[in-house]
């Protein structure tokens, strides 16, 4: 399958993540809607859809976050189950792809794979899964199995659910009879077949984001779609070429692993509007408040007292104080601290100009016709082959993209004006997984 | 005045059909302005032709229907509490309110052997980890007070969270500490169901007496289903418990109600005058076969002799049943303690 169209013009892949829980999410703007009313979703999704996007994404939490013992409550907090809110936008769209993450830490093969068959079934192949894994005890209080998974266990344990599921996934032919999967290995002993036949794509598209050396390697052998955080144009080519070079010892052909990175977009009449408009949305999304949380994260002390508009504290982080649980774990506190002043230092920022600074991530800020070259350039130089756009509002922030860019994608011939096919292997050029004839995982 | 008739349908388990033809059912159920439709579902991978996730199927059906009741099966043996909890939430979501829960347990090998975590166990065991489970659920449910997103940009804050609280259970089989990632949802707690025997008294009685507003009761005789429904509204101790006859629609499927569908209007009239239960849920073999006649003959029948509502009154699944939207029990808490 190629990937270009007759012109030769490589293509864009484009994803809508669904701006709820989230520290990027603007809830004190008046258009900020409900991040868990269905009729958010929708419009989201149909928005997306309208604008001939790859899939929606959702994330996942499953412990609520907590700073100094005490629930968060900075950011937006509350978010529905997402396999279920993706069966319900099954029925409302028709051929953008619904994407799950869910981890494989706090689930269990069979239980999952029957859920992603039924997504599958269901949409008519449109299903996926972003395979994320946990390490945290805090979490693991919600969950039967409870505590910690140590680092190294959590890839095996991953690797081992994925080969699990995908045995089961091929153990139903369609029009054939049921093989019987069985399984003993470090992590999971079981004995079954497949409760559904062959759902259209017969495997979920798969997604993975961890960016470790045994991340990129899991990537490498098993998905379809890396969620990547090198956006910019050079870290992105040195990730594309990273990850695109380790597929041939897995027999696998570049085409056959889309790196798709985060991206926000913002737009305004000129260069100078977009910038402005962009340099607001930021300090919307870094309130004073969260300025002093996201430094309370690396200091481990409370630092309430301190002004967000001036400048950094001059105490020194405590080395092992865990204000905040549920983010990733910080090592290095000093070290941090150190460059975070050298930085302020040199750009004569405050703590909430810091803030803002340290959390940027990709973004193309522009008009419409400069985000949509600069788009295309990324992709036609390998930085990228799309991205998944993370908009900052709910639900209304993808219209501005899709009513302005997307026509302009198009025009460049690097966007389709319809999807060609009908299930998300399809819209991202990956073929039909060949289901493998052995019997046993 | 004759005591209103509840009315719903059990559409068996979801084979693997195309979406279409389980939201044409569900849609089918709607037009007969049914309380709500039930679909089973196991994790045993011997039990049937192939089977959907019922609550995939379900939440699927939500979009494309706007009144009907909307009820899955989720055993609670092989899965996770906070699993199944979020996933009932998010249907009630999705659907506005009209989500419940039928709760079951795997005691099969088979099902053990598939999930791969634990020996089969016995039912007694089994049922008093999904009582366990339905109390997790609760609170879970309840861990969100209504109003705890408050967007107060003064102070920076989203939510209020003196207005979340920790579930903090602890059982022999799991431990849950919370609160739940859903804010509460729309019926505050989805209605929990659960098919009794009336014939037997068991280790079910007390699940259904401490979690559920539903029983779906077998029962071979008006008199049987008049004692049960005493018995477990005395063991509940609160009057929102509704208690719904089974009846099989197949001729064949035996008890109580033979005689096949032409008959049936008058047999559920005269069962709804003896028994004193709160209504029937018809149970479906070929659901598209005997679901058309239902709608379109037995519902015309029964509304005929003023025993069945025209259309939905209200839009939730508590609605339909006249069941009260409880109180976070914390809320509840906050208040004493002031």
């Amino acid at each position: 399958m190629s990937a270009s169209t007759p012109a030769g013009r490589k293509q864009i892949h484009l994803a809508a993540h669904f701006p709820g829980v989230n520290s990027t999410t603007v809830w004190r703007d008046p258009d900020s809607r409900s991040q868990i009313d269905f009729s958010s979703f929708q419009h989201l999704a149909r928005t997306a859809e309208r604008g001939r996007f790859d899939f929606f994404f959702l994330a996942e939490g499953l412990r609520l976050r907590e700073r100094k013992g005490r629930i968060h409550d900075l950011d937006v907090v509350g978010r529905p189950e997402s396999l279920t809110v993706l069966n319900a936008l099954a029925a409302v769209t028709e051929h953008l792809g619904l994407a799950a993450t869910v981890n494989a830490t706090f689930n269990e093969p069979f239980e999952l794979a029957r859920r992603f068959a039924s997504l599958d079934h269901l949409s008519g192949g449109r299903a996926a899964w972003n395979i994320v894994t946990s390490s945290d005890a805090f979490t693991g209080e919600n969950f039967r199995r409870g505590g910690y998974l140590d680092r190294a266990d959590r890839y095996t344990r991953a690797a081992e659910f994925v080969e699990v599921a995908r045995a089961l996934w091929d153990s139903w032919p369609s029009g054939g009879t049921p093989r019987t999967v069985r399984h003993s290995g470090p992590h999971f002993d079981i004995t079954a077949r497949a409760t559904l036949p062959h759902s259209p794509q017969v495997h979920p598209v798969l997604i993975q984001a961890g960016d470790s050396d045994e991340g990129r390697e899991f990537a490498a052998r098993t998905a379809d779609i890396v969620f990547s955080r090198h956006g910019t144009l050079e870290a992105g080519r040195a990730f594309h070429a990273d990850v695109k070079g380790r597929l041939a010892r897995y027999g696998r052909t570049p085409d056959q692993l889309k790196i798709m990175p985060a991206a926000t977009v913002v737009l305004g009449d000129s260069e100078a509007d977009a910038q402005e408009r962009a340099a607001h949305i930021r300090r919307q999304q870094v309130s004073p408040q969260t300025a002093i949380a996201t430094l309370e994260n690396v200091w481990g002390r409370d630092l309430t007292g301190y002004d967000p508009d001036g400048p950094l504290p001059d105490v020194e982080p405590v080395p092992d104080g865990e204000l905040a649980q549920g983010w990733a774990h910080m090592s290095d506190r000093f070290g941090i601290a150190a460059r975070w002043r050298a930085l302020a230092e040199e750009k004569h920022l405050s703590i909430r100009e810091l803030a803002i600074e340290l959390t940027a991530r990709q973004s193309f800020i522009g008009t419409p016709g400069s985000v949509a070259a600069a788009m295309d350039e990324h992709v036609r130089t390998d930085a990228a082959d799309g991205f998944i756009l993370v908009p900052h509002l709910t639900p209304g922030g993808l219209d501005e993209f899709v009513d302005q860019v997307v026509p302009l994608l198009q025009e460049r011939g690097v966007l389709r004006t319809e999807y060609q096919g009908a299930t998300l292997r399809d819209h991202l050029g990956l073929g039909r997984p060949e289901p493998r004839p052995e019997e046993s995982a | 005045m004759t005591r209103e008739l509840h009315l719903s349908v059990a559409l068996g388990s979801a084979g693997p059909r195309p979406a279409a033809h389980w939201t044409g059912l569900v849609q089918l159920a709607e037009l007969g302005a049914l309380d709500f439709v039930t679909l089973d579902d196991s994790l045993d991978p011997a039990d049937g032709d192939g089977r959907l996730d019922a609550v995939a199927v379900l939440a699927h059906a939500a979009a494309r229907t706007s009144r009907i009741g909307l009820i899955p099966t989720v055993t609670t043996t092989h899965t996770e509490p906070f699993h199944t909890s979020t996933a009932l939430a998010t249907l009630d979501f999705v659907s506005e309110g009209r989500a419940g829960w039928l709760v079951d347990v795997s005691i099969t090998e088979e099902a053990a052997r598939a999930t791969g975590r634990r020996d089969p166990a016995p039912a007694p065991e089994l049922w008093a980890e999904a009582s366990d489970a339905a109390e997790v659920a609760a609170r879970l449910w309840d861990s969100w007070e209504d109003d705890a997103e408050i967007r107060d940009a003064a102070t920076g804050r989203f939510i209020d969270r003196d207005r979340l609280h920790y579930a903090d259970f602890e059982g022999p089989r799991f431990s849950v500490r919370g609160p739940s990632i859903v804010p509460r949802p729309p019926q505050g707690r989805p209605p929990v169901a659960v098919v009794l025997d009336a014939q037997e008294i068991d280790i079910r009685w007390e699940l259904a007496a401490r979690h559920a507003e539903i029983v779906l009761l077998d029962a071979d005789s008006p008199a049987a289903a008049r004692e049960a429904r005493t018995e477990l509204r005395r063991r509940a101790g609160r009057d929102d418990l509704r208690v719904l006859v089974r009846v099989g629609l197949a001729p064949h499927a035996g008890p109580p109600l033979t005689g096949g569908l032409d008959a049936l209007p008058d047999l559920l009239a005269e069962w709804h005058a003896e028994a004193g239960t709160d209504g029937f849920h018809l149970v479906t073999t070929t659901p598209t076969e005997e679901l058309p006649a239902v709608i379109h003959d037995v519902v015309p029948a029964l509304r005929a002799g003023g025993l069945f509502r025209a259309t939905h009154t209200g839009r939730t699944l508590r609605d339909h049943l006249g069941l009260a939207r409880p109180d976070s029990r914390y809320a509840v808490r906050t208040e004493a303690a002031l």
